[in-house]
């Protein structure tokens, strides 16, 4: 009650409030109408195609400095996009692929598994931590499952190089071992760092073991890709 | 309280306020109320505020408790299946650890699952199993073939597929079966005990989280550690299942509840060295290779 009594004091003040006759007010009050901001950033058919592709892709380079980089930002979780996801999923599975001379059934997983399990795994696992009550969305999620494959992709590109280049051998393959390990910890490391803020601290431990089993579960096929080129490696004469 | 010359105060938060005051435990209409277990006040309330600010159904919800009427949320609903995940990490450790130590008195759905039964652990923990076993099957392969010349390893990864299946399936549809066979039986006689069918799937689910360790046991070659595991997991796995199950049959004819039970525990066996056999080799045995089979 006293406040508001104050309030209506304070209102009554701007009743007696007049502009005074002998100052002149002038002015200007037509808006300017130039090239407005605005409408650039919406309608990208004006620029040139060049200027679209290289925005996304630089923001797509963005995001995988920062997965590098695995700080306290939000940048990945903000702006989400699934190109990235794509382009690295795509990219293992063509890795992960043949490489034998002879065309039989390797035993090894097919792209569309690769695909598969990369996916559906990231699925389960948005829906398993937007359950158990993360205020994360889904696409963020998928996001950052996406892009924290990196460190594992990279990995393959190097192990695939040393084989190249290298001969076969158990320092060889033991080199490889500790690459893909380093590099599964990377990327556990910096999905959690994004993924467990979202959790009450009771269940961040639940939520993190699914991520540490999907990076294992590629981890591990990437070893058995790598195992295999090492054994065929030495049975060719 | 005259509200003639305070046009900005709510009279109506006011009266509630003095309401509640004047009687704290008097049972108050209040909009925020929601329908849940007394011990579990904290983490509901962390609940909803976090649902609701991201969750278009659960703004469906709260729209449905304003309008005074609550109704169990429907089986297609999100809301149904988040009901099964209010478990915490301590929780969920203390189930895994109560389903490896049978102990004569201890029911395992009364002591640990207390009416909360849970679909995270049965779900996780198959899915650790399937992976457990497809990798370690591999390694074990590629042990006992170690001084062989002509062997070509190969990663298997269609044996993911056939443990998933095998799994999967013994963790659901055995529930299923026991939940009809008891079922059926409660119909014939009276019976007290009486298990909902998500307990008897949480129990089957952390029922197998004691093969984890033991196939990953299963990679070292030699066969009599192997076998003294397989028995170990077995006999720790099939007491939690009976003694969980013996309540339920306790009342029943002893034919019937032999029978039951035997088919539990056999079930079970089957499962075990099934997956011992099919998945895994130690030096001696003859493996199944995928390799063999045609596409």
């Amino acid at each position: 009650m006293a406040a508001s009594e104050e309030a209506s004091r304070s209102f009554a003040g701007l009743s007696d409030v007049s502009i005074s006759e002998d100052i002149p007010v002038e002015g200007d009050i037509s808006v300017p109408v130039g090239p407005s901001r605005r409408d650039d950033e919406f309608s990208t058919l004006d620029e040139p195609v060049k200027d679209t592709i290289m925005r996304d892709l630089r923001a797509v380079g963005n995001k995988f400095i920062h997965v590098l980089y695995p700080k306290r930002n939000s940048a990945l979780l903000r702006d989400w996009d699934l190109w990235g996801p794509l382009l690295l999923c795509v990219t293992l599975a063509l890795l992960l692929q043949g490489g034998a001379a002879d065309h039989e059934d390797q035993g090894g997983p097919q792209f569309a598994e690769v695909f598969v399990i990369v996916w559906f795994g990231s699925m389960i696992i948005t829906l398993n931590t937007k359950l158990l009550g993360g205020t994360i969305s889904i696409f963020q999620s998928l996001c950052v499952l996406g892009y924290c494959i990196m460190p594992l992709t990279v990995a393959m590109v190097v192990c695939r190089i040393v084989l190249l280049f290298s001969s076969e051998g158990v320092i060889t393959f033991a080199v490889q071992l500790a690459v893909v390990v380093a590099s599964f910890g990377w990327s556990t490391f910096a999905s959690t760092a994004f993924l467990a803020d979202s959790q009450p601290p009771n269940r961040k431990a639940l939520v993190v073991y699914p991520v540490f089993l999907f990076y294992f579960v590629i981890a591990w096929m990437i070893l058995t890709y790598l195992l295999q080129q090492v054994f065929s490696k030495r049975t060719q004469p | 309280m005259a509200s003639k010359n305070d046009p900005f105060q709510f009279q109506e938060f006011d009266e509630a306020g003095d309401l509640l005051e004047a009687n704290r435990d008097a049972t108050t209409i209040s909009i925020d109320d929601e329908d849940v277990k007394p011990q579990k006040q904290s983490t509901a309330t962390g609940f909803s505020t976090e649902a609701d600010t991201e969750d278009p159904l659960a703004n469906d919800d709260q729209a449905e408790l304003l309008s005074g009427q609550k109704k169990s949320p429907s089986f297609w609903s999100f809301e149904y299946y988040q009901r099964f995940f209010d478990i915490e990490t301590h929780h969920v450790k203390e189930r895994i650890i109560g389903s490896m130590m049978p102990w004569p008195r201890k029911n395992f759905i009364n002591v640990y699952l207390r009416r909360n039964p849970d679909l995270y652990g049965p779900f996780w923990i198959c899915t650790t199993l399937v992976f457990a076993t497809a990798i370690s099957g591999n390694i074990s392969n590629f042990l006992a073939h170690q001084g062989k010349q002509d062997y070509k390893y190969t990663p298997e990864f269609r044996k993911v597929t056939i443990a998933a299946t095998i799994i999967f399936s013994y963790a659901w549809l055995v529930p299923l079966a026991v939940w009809g066979f008891l079922l059926w039986r409660n119909n014939k006689m009276v019976n007290l005990v009486s298990y909902a069918f998500m307990e008897i799937v949480c129990v089957y689910g952390y029922s197998l989280s004691i093969y984890i360790p033991a196939v990953v046991l299963w990679i070292l070659p030699f066969n009599w550690l192997s076998w003294c595991t397989v028995v170990v997991a077995l006999c720790l796995s099939g007491s939690v299942l009976v003694l969980t199950f013996w309540p339920a049959v306790r009342d029943d004819h002893p034919r019937v509840m032999i029978a039951f039970l035997s088919v539990i525990v056999l079930l079970n066996m089957l499962l075990a060295v099934g997956c011992k056999t099919y998945f895994f080799t130690t030096p001696g045995n003859k493996t199944v290779t995928p390799a063999n089979s045609t596409t």
